[in-house]
Parts: structure tokens; C-alpha cells; sequence
């Protein structure tokens, strides 16, 4: 995280760690890395966003949450804004957010990004099975559920799991 | 003016296609590359959605993304004809999508670095995005290409259907001269080369023939969206994509 707290704004970054992402439901919006920026002024606060994927739909969802917690929480007016650049990457996901994504079933990004490239038929990049922990594991679909996912299947134990690829 | 032209065209592109491919949905040959495609669309999607609201933020006239969308009406749409052709078959749709990724993909890595911020953020973040389709769509034209009897056939037949479409892409309308011109977007020349070197490359592993013989005959080349002049074809989609806003004006959710 490229953040830096002070006392205004780590009432705020508190709050935000109980924010979480509506489709990985384990994860918060600071697991996933995706809060920039926070700027407290009095009871004025502005969080700053950066979505994960161009379409993904749940960014819409994380907004109202986020809006929703701070006037909860006794702020206004809370402003949250979209930013683009830099592009959100899944070197930003917390450590604490991967082991959270791995016990709720989901095999985490890998921390290189091996998948960004153009080569074809590559060999699948080695991704450990959430269930078994083998690494004997094949890709099924480089797309899956939702954009940040992809859909592999164990070799050993057989059941397929979704890798969040790293992006 | 050129450079809100410019994003709506941008913008257009991309959900003509995304529209497109999210006519699979439900419809995938088998269900991973109907989820394949679908997220493509979504990423399509996505990308409209972006450069529908920076050219509202241009525009500051209360328009927004939505406006964009589903009110203007068909001679407004800048789109190439390529994004808005039917599907077709699988290998017509992969074909598209690999031909168009391919030029997306080379456009995106010059925007990226072009004197637009806004333009340039959302092309690095699309890029990424971008990447994951050339390489599966390519990846599928070799496999049809290179596959069957069957296979190969339709991927020819494919492109037979939509080669004359392409042409257009590289073919610059006044507002992308322009863009050009300030330092946002770049010369459609030099990405025409890249673009053919691509599909050679491809096609040859894929052990299509079409494509020498389609260059050698210089076919005709259709033209005509980038000003607003589309195919029959743009009136129906615009009929479903904008029945809402169109019966109920002002309709939300």
C-alpha cells in the first residue's frame, strides 16, 4: 500500500478495513488494494479508488459501501473518486488479503506477473490448489467468474478452484 | 472539438463490440468460452464506460455516460463497421475479435503515451485487459485454422465475410488526423504495419491462405462509420441497446 495514515485519517483507514469486496467477500478494499488515497478535512472526507478491472461491476457497489460506513461512522460530506492511473495491479493486494482469499478457496495471484505477456500456448503457470496445496494443477479457462479470476482444476484432489490471476 | 470526436469514437468501438459479444451469453459453444467472451464483453464494456464519461466530462453540457449511450441517434455513432457486423459463427466472432484486438492493442500502447492524460490512464489500464483478448483470440484462430476440415473451412469462409471490413480501421477520419496531430493518438500508418505483420504471423500459423490472396487482390474496402455511415445492421442493435431509454425517457433503475 502506498499510503501513509496520520490521526485524521487512520479513524478513516479503520473503518475502510471493514469494507469488503461484494463478490470476494472475504477480501476489504484494502486487502485488494485498491484505496489510494484518504483526505479527512473536519468531517469532510475524500477516498480515492482505482478499479481493479475496466468493467468490473462491482465498483459501483464498493462506492455506495464505502459512502454508506463513512456517514455512518459520522462523516460528511464523504466524497469517493475514481482514479485510473497507475493502473491497479495485484501487486498491491496485502499479504493478509492472499492468505484470506487462499483459506476461503480461491488461489491468489502469484506475486510475478507471468501472465501479461502476448506469448501463445504457453505452458499454465504453476498455481497451487487452495484445497490440497499441490501444485499439480491445470487451467480449465483463462477467464472465470468474474474478470479477475481464472478457472483451474487440481490434478491431484480434482476439484477445480478459481486462481484471481495476477494482473 | 477533434478530441471529444476522438473519445466518442473511442468509446464507440467498444460498445458496438461489447454489445456484440454479449449476444453469446448463454450461447458459448461450450460454457468456458461462452464465460470467455462474455468477459470480454464486460472488459468492452467497461472500457465504453470510461471514455463515455470523460467526453461528458468534454462535452459539459449535463450529458453523461448514459446520454451518450442510448440517445444519440445512429449517424452519431462512430464506431468502425467491423464492431457492429453479427456474429456469425464462432470463428466469425473469434475472427473479429482477434482482428480487432490486435488493432486495439497496438492503438492502446501509443495512447498510453500520448499527450492526453485521461485518453492515456484509461488506454494503460485497458492494455492489460486488452492483452489477455489478442492472446486468446489468436490463439483460437490457430486452433480453428489449424484444426479440422470443418474448422478451417468456416475460419476461411470468416474471412471471406469480414476482410473488407477491415480496411477502414486504418483509414483516419478528420478528428483522429487531428488527435494525431496534438501528440494524443498515433499514425494510423505505422500501425497498419504492425497490425498486417500480426495477422501474417498469425494466419500463417494457422495455415489460413486467405489472407495472401485477399492482399493480392486488393478487394474493396468498406468505409463509412468513423463519419456515421453505418451497415443495416447498426439500426437494429441500437433498437434493442436503446428500447428503454427510447419508450421511457429518463428511465432508471
Amino acid at each position: 500500500m502506498l499510503h501513509t495514515t496520520d490521526i485524521a485519517t487512520q479513524p478513516v483507514w479503520t473503518i475502510l478495513e471493514n469494507v469488503m469486496d461484494p463478490e470476494v467477500p472475504v477480501l476489504s478494499v484494502l486487502d485488494l488494494g485498491i484505496v489510494r488515497h484518504v483526505s479527512v478535512n473536519g468531517n469532510e472526507v475524500e477516498v480515492v479508488i482505482t478499479p481493479t478491472y475496466t468493467g468490473c461491476p462491482a465498483m459501483d457497489t464498493i462506492k455506495a459501501s464505502i459512502q454508506m460506513e463513512l456517514l455512518a461512522a459520522g462523516y460528511s460530506p464523504v466524497s469517493v473518486k475514481q482514479v485510473l492511473s497507475p493502473a491497479w495491479t495485484t501487486d498491491w493486494m496485502s499479504e493478509e488479503g492472499k492468505r484470506k482469499l487462499k483459506e476461503y478457496g480461491i488461489a491468489p495471484p502469484n506475486p510475478k506477473q507471468q501472465v501479461c505477456h502476448q506469448h501463445l500456448f504457453v505452458v499454465d503457470e504453476a498455481v497451487q490448489c487452495p484445497h490440497c496445496q499441490s501444485w499439480h494443477t491445470r487451467r480449465i479457462s483463462e477467464f472465470g467468474s468474474t474478470a479477475c479470476k481464472a478457472l483451474y482444476q487440481c490434478n491431484d484432489c480434482k476439484e477445480p478452484f478459481d486462481y484471481f490471476k495476477c494482473h | 472539438m477533434f478530441l471529444l470526436n476522438y473519445t466518442l469514437y473511442l468509446a464507440d468501438n467498444a460498445l458496438l463490440l461489447g454489445h456484440r459479444n454479449s449476444e453469446w451469453c448463454g450461447h458459448g459453444p461450450v460454457l468456458e468460452q461462452d464465460i470467455a467472451i462474455t468477459n470480454i464483453s464486460l472488459d468492452l464494456i467497461g472500457q465504453a464506460r470510461n471514455f463515455y464519461q470523460y467526453a461528458a466530462l468534454l462535452k459539459n453540457d449535463g450529458s453523461t455516460e448514459d446520454t451518450f449511450a442510448y440517445t444519440r441517434d445512429i449517424r452519431e455513432f462512430k464506431n468502425c463497421l467491423l464492431t457492429e457486423l453479427p456474429n456469425g459463427d464462432w470463428g466469425q466472432t473469434i475472427l473479429r475479435q482477434f482482428l480487432f484486438s490486435n488493432y486495439q492493442y497496438l492503438l492502446y500502447e501509443q495512447l498510453q503515451h500520448g499527450h492526453d492524460q485521461q485518453l492515456a490512464a484509461i488506454a494503460a489500464k485497458a492494455l492489460k485487459e486488452v492483452t489477455y483478448h489478442l492472446r486468446w483470440s489468436s490463439e483460437w484462430v490457430i486452433r480453428l485454422g489449424d484444426g479440422t476440415e470443418e474448422s478451417h473451412r468456416r475460419m476461411e469462409q470468416a474471412i471471406a465475410e469480414i476482410w473488407s471490413y477491415t480496411g477502414e480501421l486504418f483509414i483516419p477520419a478528420s478528428y483522429e488526423l487531428e488527435a494525431n496531430a496534438n501528440g494524443i493518438a498515433p499514425d494510423l500508418k505505422t500501425l497498419e504495419v504492425s497490425w498486417l505483420q500480426k495477422v501474417n504471423e498469425i494466419f500463417t500459423a494457422a495455415s489460413l491462405s486467405a489472407f495472401a490472396k485477399a492482399t493480392a487482390d486488393k478487394v474493396y474496402m468498406h468505409k463509412g462509420g468513423k463519419q456515421g455511415n453505418h451497415t443495416e445492421y447498426m439500426g437494429y442493435i441500437l433498437a434493442e441497446l436503446q428500447f428503454m431509454q427510447r419508450a421511457y425517457p429518463g428511465a432508471e433503475w
